[in-house]
Order: structure tokens, then sequence, then C-alpha cells
């Protein structure tokens, strides 16, 4: 591991310290309340939880404006609701239900909201690389000063798209920041079963892009690494390369028996927990104390409440409108 | 009314739209400084610039998505592909991406895209370079497919397929790009309409893109020999005008469907199963199809044009009809 070595970054005040740490907190008992619905039978389908890298997400978000936009994976409840995508959308989304995000049509894995320009959930992994560049371009032609956020899993790694698209980025000097959640697992192969090169910066640097790798387990790292990769983006100097270290608790998906890792393992990982991690570095600085803490926990099971209870009160698409939404009307 | 070439005629709509529109922009392999594979955009770099007129590396999944994204993020890309063949290399893009988003997204996002190719074959080119594989992307929802077949069409479906709110795909037979015929000025022409190239009494012959030319000569033929055949022009496989081509049947009685593709699990077999569906009664024989030879496309002349549909080969078809 050869992670890029800065001053520890320090929290910017009890209250953001609290929001991050709520931020995370929701995610948590939002993934903990979905693989339960999943396995009463309302949620079906895939269903890809993010427990164990939810400070990536809520880290790297910090950096990011209204006006920026984000392009994710499949797994990517944690990024919507980061950037703030209701989460009653998000579950009623996963329901299935008409007052989802993606109006029951996406599910788990396309989640979309065209308002806080989150442009989606791809399921083919390194599909959302290229939309990404797209997205960047588009800003770059227009003059506008923003960020394009692109999330993908070390997976990604392994397709043309990602070289393709590094190269294409870094030729163009477009202002995408790329976001490596470097879980260690492409489904179940590790990472060093399946690349020649582990350290995943690296061959951003190779495409000339400036590149580091960040403990990604640690919010405020990925908050600063981020802050500093999206200020240089900004500043028109082309992409930014963020290989975020983390380690995915659950299953690959609920059918996954984990045959490919120990129980060992996936203590030691826990043993690195980003929520305990946070909250003990806030006790420390006596920034949180058990009080702060019940009532964290009690706003994230009231909001995961509320979440579940829109996603049940929802209607469902009719079967006539099957077909809404192939196309659009001409002369737009 | 302009005389020009095929070739002309794209590239004029091309400046036309990027006249009118900051948002219209073109990029692909060799588009600019090359001025095209095809030569179809030769001169659009001098006029418009490097902003606007990219070159890409090869990377055909990624500057597809590139266009995707730019589409979601307000402008009009068109991109050129080269050629059909490559587009292989995009498909994913093309297919999960382009032709869903609107749909996976409840309506919320919409990808204004128009993607530019060669297609066929005729140019003993072999193998690899001869595909006929615009049936493969009608299958597609959410995607729309034209295959101009004439100098007026390939500037008219241009023009219409930058309006469109949707994923546009526009297939340019190679073999047409030298054609001379006359543009008209000021048509928007609308995506989903066929075109009646010749009236007729007795068969409807079927066709789209570079097959609409030997199936005209076709016609002439039966004419010398009696029959006097309907010719219909596709222009649009998604949409389909269905509404044409069965009004033309129930005419003329008899059909036959001509296209480059293999005949298996090819576009005319979808025209077949409309006219089916939608005509039966109406038919005096069977539906026929001339379609190419199961067989990767072979090099020598002899062996390729024997691959293809030719006048003989349609004449043929048809005076099996009767």
């Amino acid at each position: 591991m050869s992670i890029h070595k800065t001053a520890a970054a320090c929290v910017n005040g009890r209250e953001h310290g609290l929001s991050l740490l709520r931020q995370m907190l929701l995610i948590r008992r939002f993934e903990e309340k979905s693989a339960e619905i999943y396995s009463a039978g309302k949620i079906r389908g895939f269903l890809h939880l993010y427990i164990g890298e939810e400070a990536i997400a809520v880290g790297a978000m910090q950096a990011l404006s209204a006006g920026d936009a984000v392009v994710a994976t499949y797994r990517e409840h944690g990024q919507a609701l980061a950037r703030g995508v209701p989460a009653g959308r998000i579950m009623a989304e996963m329901y299935g239900k008409a007052n989802g995000c993606s109006r029951g049509r996406g599910g788990s894995m396309h989640l979309f909201d065209a308002e806080r320009r989150f442009f989606g959930g791809y399921a083919i992994v390194a599909g959302g690389l290229p939309i990404a560049v797209g997205l960047a371009l588009a800003d770059k032609l227009q003059g506008r000063l923003t960020v394009t956020a692109c999330f993908f899993g070390e997976g990604a790694v392994a397709e043309g798209e990602f070289h393709e698209s590094l190269n294409l980025a870094a030729l163009w000097r477009l202002p995408l920041l790329f976001l490596c959640e470097n879980n260690l697992y492409a489904m179940g192969t590790a990472l060093a079963r399946s690349e020649s090169q582990t350290d995943i910066h690296l061959k951003a640097q190779s495409y000339n892009i400036a590149a580091e790798a960040v403990d990604g387990m640690d919010v405020l790292a990925v908050e600063s690494a981020a802050q500093r990769a999206a200020a240089q983006v900004r500043r028109g100097d082309g992409p930014y390369f963020l290989e975020l270290r983390t380690y995915r608790y659950r299953a690959h998906s609920m059918s996954d028996p984990e045959l490919y890792r120990s129980k060992e393992e996936v203590a030691q990982w826990r043993g690195r927990d980003p929520l305990a991690l946070f909250e003990a570095y806030l006790r420390g600085r006596n920034m949180l104390d058990d009080a702060d803490m019940k009532t964290l926990e009690a706003d994230a099971a009231n909001d995961v409440e509320w979440a579940v209870a829109e996603a049940e009160r929802g209607g469902w698409e009719p079967v006539a409108d099957l077909e809404r939404d192939v196309y659009g009307s001409v002369a737009a | 009314m302009a005389k020009m070439t095929y070739r002309e005629a794209v590239r004029d709509a091309m400046r036309e739209a990027m006249r009118a529109d900051p948002r219209v922009f073109l990029m692909g392999e060799d588009v600019g400084k090359y001025g095209g594979a095809f030569a179809v955009s030769h001169g659009l770099l001098e006029e418009f610039g490097p902003t606007r007129i990219r070159d890409t590396p090869l990377s055909e999944s990624t500057f597809v998505g590139a266009g995707i994204g730019a589409a979601l993020g307000g402008m009009r890309p068109i991109v050129e592909v080269m050629t059909i063949n490559f587009s292989l290399l995009a498909l994913d893009q093309i297919v999960n991406n382009a032709a869903t988003l609107r749909h996976m997204s409840g309506g919320q996002f919409g990808v204004p895209l128009l993607v530019r190719m060669a297609t066929g074959g005729g140019r003993q080119l072999a193998a690899q370079h001869s595909h006929s594989l615009e049936g493969w992307y009608a299958h597609i929802p959410g995607i729309k497919v034209v295959t101009p077949a004439t100098v007026a069409d390939a500037r008219g479906l241009l023009l219409a397929a930058l309006k469109q709110a949707d994923p546009v795909m526009m297939f340019e037979h190679a073999t047409l790009y030298p054609l001379e015929g006359e543009s008209e000025d000021g048509t928007i022409m609308e995506i989903g309409r066929a075109a009646l190239r010749r009236r007729g009494k007795d068969v409807s012959l079927i066709a789209y893109g570079g097959a609409l030319g030997k199936t005209e000569r076709a016609a002439a033929q039966l004419a010398q020999l009696g029959i006097d055949a309907e010719v219909i022009d596709l222009r649009s496989l998604r949409p389909l005008d269905t509404e044409m081509i069965l009004a033309s049947v129930t005419r003329t009685h008899r059909a036959v469907i001509v296209e480059e593709a293999w005949k298996t699990g090819g576009f005319a077999a979808e025209v077949c199963a409309r006219i089916m569906e939608g005509a039966f009664d109406a038919l005096d024989a069977p539906v026929a199809r001339v379609c190419g030879a199961e067989v990767p496309m072979p090099y020598a002349q002899a062996l390729e044009q024997a691959a293809l549909p030719q006048p003989e080969s349609i004449v043929k078809a048809v005076q099996g009809l009767f």
C-alpha cells in the first residue's frame, strides 16, 4: 500500500463533524433496513449494499456543489443519499413504486434525480465512465466551471472503457473527478487475481492524470482529498483521480455465499469501520458524547422509518403506462 | 434545389445544423484533419475549428458514450463511427445506455444524440468491413434508425435527426456517397415515413438504403417483362411505416423485400411479419425476401456480388410469385 501521505485531515467544526457522521449513519441504517426488506420480499431484483464504504460517498460529496454532476454505479444508494436524493424516493424506487426516483423503472441499480444532477446508477461495469466524460465535455464546451464526479469500483479498471475514458479525459483536459472505490473484490475476484498492477492510481498517472490513493475508511481523508482534487478540476487543470481504499462488509449482492474471502479478513476490516473510526475521532475531541450519539441514531432510525413509510404508501405505476418514456417528443 | 452528391448532402446538412445551433458539434475518428474516412466532413474543421470538429482516439465505446453524456449535458452531438463494423465496439453504450436512459430514469433524462456511420458491402472489403447490421439496431426500443437512400434524404433525415429528443442512428450505405441528385432546401422531414419511389399495381418491392437503387433497376426490368412493380423506400427502420407497407400490399397483393443483410433474423423478416399480421387476406402469393447470402462476406468480386442482392435476383424472385 502506498497511500499518499499528507497531514492528517481535521474536521471543520463540531457541526460539520456531526453532519458527516449523521450522513454515514443514515446510509448504514438505510442499507440494513434494505437488506431486511429484501429478505421480506418487498425489494426484488439485485440489491448491492454499500455497508463499509460510507466514508467515500459522504466524504467525496462534500467537495461538490449543486451545479456539479454525479455518475455512479449499481451500488449507488450511498451516493444518492449523500447527494441529497430523498431516502423515501430511493426506498420507493426499490419497491418499484410510482413515487420512486425513477418511477419504478430503474430499481436499486438505476437511481436518477435530474434536480440534483444525479445522472444515475449504471449496471454495466465501467459503462458510466464514458457518460461522465461526455458530461464533463458538455460543461467544458459550455464554459461551465463544474465538476463531474464519476464513481466506479476497482473492477472497472479491467475494462477497456476505463482506459479509453482516462485517456480521453486527460487528452481533452476535461473537468472530471474519477473516484475509484477500491473494495478489493470485483464480485468474487480479488484485485490481485485480476490485475498485474494493483496500485490503481499508478494507472491513472500513466495517462498523465494527477492521482493519489486515499484511506477510504477515513471520512476526513476522503473529504480533504476530494476537496483538493475538485479545486484543481474546477480550475480547469484537467481530470483528477482518487483511488479510495475501502472494503465491502456485506456480500456482493444478496445471492452471494462469499466463498472467496475469509471471515477473518472481513473481521479485520470491520476493525477499521468508517463510522466507528469517526465516532471515536469526534469523541476524542469532545465533539460527541453519548447523548449526541443517541440523538444521531434516533434521527437515522426516524429517517429510515419515514422512507419505508413513503415506499409503502406509494402507488404502482399503471400497467397501461408500460411503454411511456421510451421516446420523448420531437423538437426538444 | 441544388445538384450535389450524397456525401455533400450529409456534409451540408451538418454544416447547416452547426451554423444554426451552437450546441451541435461533430466528433469521431479522423473527422477533422483527415476530413473523414469517406471525406464527408472535409472542410468542416477549417470552418468550425477543433472545438466543434473533434478528432477522437480509436475508442468507439468511449466517444459514443461521451456523445451520450454530452447530450445529457445539454449539447446536440453528432458522433461519426466511421463504419458499422466498428460500431460493434460501441454496442454497450448504444444498447445499454443511449436506448435505456429515458425509460430507466422514469422520463427524467433524454439523449438527443445523432450517431452516423457508413454501412454495407459491395466494395471488396471482405468479411470485417462489409456488414449490414442496421436491422440489429432497429431491434432496440429507445433509439431511432434512419437509412437515407437518396441525396435529398441524406440531408433531410440528418436535419430531422437533430430535432429529435432521442438517439438516432443514421446508416449511410458507403456505395451511395458519390451518388448525385437533387437536394431540397428547407424541408424538415418526419422520421418514420417511408417514400413511394415508383407506383405500380402488380407487386410491392420494399427496400432501404443501398438496396434501393438495385430494386429500382429491377422494377425497370420488370416493366419490360410486363410486370408493374411498386417500389417503397423504408427510409426509417424504427419507427417503421407499417401503414404505407400495408396499403401498398393491399393494392398489389404481392410483396418482395430486398435487403443486403443476411436473411436469418434480418429486418426483412420483420417487414414480412408485419405484412402477415396486417395484410394476410390481401396476399395472392407468399411474401418473398431477397437478402444477402448466408456467408461472411468474401473478398473476390464475383463471390461478393453473388452474395449481395442484384436486380436479376430481385426480378427472379418477383417472377416466382406469378
